[in-house]
């Protein structure tokens, strides 16, 4: 077993033990990334001075010594931070992103910042304004996205852990796709301060990782409230480890109907559904419920995060920071071709989307509209909730796509349609592999619990887990001698 | 015959508050440092930075519902007002659109016709944007530099009810409201450093008509005086075109105080839509009913009332108590003067003949000057107990406002205290008496106001220390007797 291999568990045992120096484990995971990135892409930056000094000093805590990857629309203070965009291909923070704080605090060092669609919007990197990332499982298709760096690289072995944002599915689909964990907390659960906002109102950032307990060590980190962040809620925060034992006894599991109706791809559906047996038979008890307004999640989604992203993407207009068009002797005119030649083309659709729904005269229609259908799908989820402890759904419509698939942006939005009612109801997910299909890519399956329900969902999680025994590796990059 | 015509005025006030640190982060409010010295990576509104709500922002807008009459919003909310500028880091400005903080409020203010109610539609909380700095003139600029420090200050708008009705009024208004947002302390209205700004519609009707005239919306007045004359011109301006039937077109004018005139900044209103939608980042703002019992109890006392105070425990005339309410420390000066002196009327009247002179000859605040009521009250004893002439008490006055010494030790240090030994000043009056026989037979003779002549030739002598009762005495005295 090559230390790359190892989750971060056992690689905290072994720093513990003494077995290995966190400045070892440190330079196995630099030579697993120069190995496979050439093939992967999933970093934009290294990191590899910064992080080598942190491992010579002394590091205490739950991640002491552990190498993680950033999503590279995290903020770190000193270390480029681009959004995969042009506009700030350059930009370098002075300040941190609470749960970068955080992750430092509890001994983690980071090895880089990784890929991700332009801004976080889109679901295969092929949005990156830089390149897009390859799925280790199979090089000709996507990692999923937008968080497919941070997929990409734990699935390769080239980071122990990541970090993600997930806005309608960015930290699940990529953690489907590439057979790794996924994990998006509760809204509020995780400080936003310092992640470059799409959707404020939906975004949340969550662990990437090997294995369910290795989500609960990193959320442990992550979680809790900052004054920084307003919409960060204040309560007791539990171990998340404690979740980590097996137990899904008298559990009620809800599968929605409206979910498993749809047409799909048939051996997503049929590993789910094995997987949903493997928890009865441990003693879940399992019912088909209803999820009627969960039709309008979609709609709604793609009214409101444009609406928020068009906002806050009004920022990088070229006056103090990022990229500046030449062609700027009129200042209307640097807005316009700053904006221009800077986003790329899905970036632009969502701007002109939002500002369309917020203008006056529309925003009745159609954000006002896409709020009380938020507001039904959450009154929809909570009803559920009271009686059911998790949903089980599919994290996908279908596993990873190649490369050029999905042309038409519709088609890559319905990719979303598993995973985006869980943003707009602000409630806690996980995606976890189920199995392979039959042309070796895995499948991911979502388990969706209530608000701040984390621990239940990683107790079934850990249970299902421990159940499949899923041991698949990446075939692509393969293991290194 | 000529139309009769009714002017309406409804105006628009930010204030800015008086917070130590801005709305959203905690960089400091203070005026004039040096160009983006004041700033963070919040207000900066760098990617991923969030906003927190200062409280003390809540506090002062809720003093300002209070005071301004208003029902005070339990459930109100941040909103997003969406545009493009270089001062405006996040190209939106976090404002309160539909769920304002204060709403249906009024002020009163005095008219020649008694006292009148004007409406305030709402209050509501915002921040305020950078300043541009153009290098050059504004026609020949070769660029511009930003300063983000303004960036992030807390404002109140203050938006009036169409219900004034003439400049007069108007500065009337204005006059009231900036007098109570001082006495709150929540804003020091200060105009030159911008920290009240006003923004004034104006249209005409026939009299007697209904519905309003096309309006238009004057800005860039930087003072009462020129909100008034701005006000005048354009009142002129729009009736002359009526009188000629011509149309007045609603557009947005600036005011150029060197011209002398509102300048059309552009034709028609821009149909802007600044998209309008709820803060993301910030929760609702709930507003219990503790937080307002808190805020109720701890409210000052407002002019007006002190006002009626001042007339009632202190019996002081209307003019007085106007005079003397007209700003908190003004007030204070002298409530501070009457606990250390048993006549009101003779604070006040110190206060509005030589404390107000001073205070303008020095171009200071009540607050920059150095003396004190209690130094007054010092002051007024001395005068009572004789120790020196009113006349010279002036110039203690002087000295003690300058420096802030206690009277006493000034008349000490500068040789003031009168004269009132009988001796000394009994050889003074037989001299001046044998230098004139001519006025003293004047006297003599019935003229008596030539005594006077007397007087001030002791005075003259003693540098204003005699004592001139005792002076006045002696002098008949010796004539009578000699």
């Amino acid at each position: 077993m090559h230390l790359y291999e190892l989750p971060i568990h056992q690689l905290r045992d072994k720093i513990d033990r003494q077995e290995v120096s966190p400045a070892e484990v440190l330079a196995a995971f630099y030579r697993r990334i120069n190995e496979v990135e050439e093939r992967v892409k999933a970093y934009i930056t290294l990191t590899e001075e910064q992080a080598g000094v942190r491992a010579s000093e002394p590091l205490s805590g739950p991640l002491a010594g552990v190498p993680l990857a950033i999503k590279d629309n995290i903020s770190t203070a000193g270390i480029k931070t681009t959004c995969s965009s042009r506009l700030l291909a350059n930009y370098v923070p002075p300040y941190d992103a609470t749960v970068v704080n955080r992750l430092n605090q509890a001994g983690a060092i980071i090895l880089g910042k990784t890929n991700l669609d332009e801004f976080a919007m889109g679901s295969s990197t092929e949005n990156s304004g830089l390149y897009p990332t390859r799925n280790p499982w199979n090089l000709e298709c996507v990692p999923g996205g937008s968080s497919g760096g941070s997929a990409a690289a734990v699935a390769a072995g080239a980071a122990a852990g990541a970090l993600g944002s997930d806005t309608g599915g960015s930290i699940r689909q990529p953690a489907a796709f590439c057979g790794v964990v996924g994990l998006k907390p509760t809204y509020g659960n995780v400080s936003r301060y310092g992640l470059v906002a799409f959707a404020s109102s939906l975004d949340q950032i969550g662990p990437i990782t090997k294995d369910v307990a290795d989500a609960a060590l990193l959320l442990n980190a992550i979680c809790g409230h900052d004054p920084l962040d307003s919409t960060s809620v204040d309560r007791p925060q539990p171990d998340y480890t404690q979740f980590i034992k097996e137990g899904v006894q008298g559990m009620r599991i809800g599968l929605p109907r409206e979910y498993f109706s749809m047409d799909f791809d048939q051996e997503v559906k049929t590993s789910v559904l094995a997987a949903v047996q493997r928890l009865e038979q441990a003693g879940a008890r399992v019912e088909e419920v209803s999820l009627p307004s969960a039709d309008f999640a979609l709609a709604a989604y793609y009214i409101i995060a444009p609406a928020e992203a068009s906002s806050n993407l009004a920022r990088y207009d070229g006056v103090r920071y990022g990229y500046r068009s030449k062609q700027n002797a009129k200042l209307s005119e640097m807005f316009t071709s700053t904006r221009s030649q800077g986003f790329g083309d899905e970036v632009k659709r969502r701007i002109m989307l939002g500002t369309y729904a917020l203008s006056s005269g529309y925003y009745d229609a159609y954000y006002l509209k896409a709020q009380q259908a938020r507001t039904l799908i959450k009154e929809d989820f909570d009803q559920l909730f009271k009686e059911y402890d998790l949903l089980i759904s599919p994290t996908t419509p279908t596993t990873a796509f190649k490369f050029g698939e999905m042309s038409d942006p519709i088609d890559m939005y319905q990719a979303d349609i598993f995973t985006v009612p869980v943003n707009i109801a602000g409630i806690p997910a996980i995606s976890l592999p189920c199995g392979l299909d039959s042309k070796g890519l895995p499948i991911g399956l979502q388990m969706m619990g209530g608000h701040f329900a984390e621990g239940k969902i990683l107790q079934a999680a850990y249970t299902l887990e421990q159940l499949l025994a899923f041991k698949e590796q990446p075939a692509e990059v393969g293991g290194a001698e | 015959m000529r139309m009769e015509y009714e002017v309406v005025i409804g105006l628009e006030v930010h204030a800015q508050l008086a917070t130590v640190s801005k709305i959203f982060c905690g960089c400091s409010t203070e005026f004039g440092g040096e160009a983006n010295s004041q700033i963070c990576p919040i207000c900066l509104g760098l990617p991923g930075t969030l906003p927190v709500l200062n409280k003390k922002v809540v506090d002062y807008a809720l003093m300002a519902g209070l005071a301004l009459n208003c029902e005070l919003s339990r459930h109100s909310k941040f909103d997003r007002k969406n545009y493009f500028y270089p001062d405006l880091p996040k190209a939106y400005q976090i404002s309160q659109f539909d769920r304002p903080i204060c709403q249906n409020g009024y002020i009163e203010i005095e008219t020649a016709a008694g006292r009148k109610r004007i409406g305030i539609t709402r209050i509501h909380m915002e921040e305020d944007a950078g300043k541009l700095n153009h290098e050059g003139s504004i026609d020949c600029s070769t660029g511009s530099l930003v300063d983000y420090n303004r960036t992030g200050v807390p404002l109140i708008e203050i938006v009036s009810e169409p219900d004034l009705r003439s400049p007069a009024e108007t500065r009337e208004y204005l006059n009231q409201l900036k007098q109570i947002l001082q006495y709150l302390g929540v804003s020091d209205c200060n105009m030159e450093e911008g920290s009240l700004r006003c923004d004034a519609n104006v249209s005409l009707r026939p009299l007697g008509q209904k519905e309003f005239g096309t309006k238009t919306e004057l800005k860039n007045m930087n003072s009462f005086k020129a909100v008034e004359k701005a006000l005048h011109y354009e009142i002129t301006r729009q009736r002359s075109l009526l009188e000629q039937g011509k149309k007045v077109v609603q557009e947005t004018r600036t005011w150029d105080d060197n011209l002398a005139q509102t300048i059309s900044m552009r034709e028609k209103e821009e149909a802007h839509d600044y998209r309008y939608f709820p803060e993301p980042d910030l929760l609702p703002l709930e507003v219990d009913h503790s937080w307002i019992e808190q805020i109720r109890s701890n409210l000052p006392e407002l002019p007006r009332e002190k006002k009626e105070r001042f007339i009632d425990q202190y019996g002081l005339p209307e003019y007085d108590a106007g005079v003397l309410t007209a700003s908190r420390a003004l007030a204070d000066f002298f409530e501070e003067g009457v606990r250390a002196y048993h006549e009101p009327k003779a604070i006040s009247n110190w206060m509005m003949g030589e404390f107000l002179r001073l205070l303008k000859e020095a171009g200071i605040t009540v607050e920059q000057a150095k003396i004190t009521g209690q130094l007054l009250a010092e002051l007024l004893q001395l005068i009572d107990e004789g120790t020196i002439s009113s006349k010279l008490a002036k110039t203690v006055f002087a000295e003690s406002f300058k420096t802030g010494k206690d009277p006493a030790a000034i008349v000490e240090e500068k040789g003031l205290k009168q004269i009132s030994d009988q001796g000394q000043l009994d050889q003074l009056v037989s001299r001046v008496i044998a230098a004139h026989p001519a006025v003293v037979a004047d006297i003599r003779n019935g003229k008596d106001q030539a005594i006077g002549f007397l007087v001030g030739q002791i005075m003259k002598e003693t540098r204003g220390k005699a004592n001139p009762g005792l002076v006045n005495k002696l002098i008949r005295e010796k004539i009578e007797t000699g």
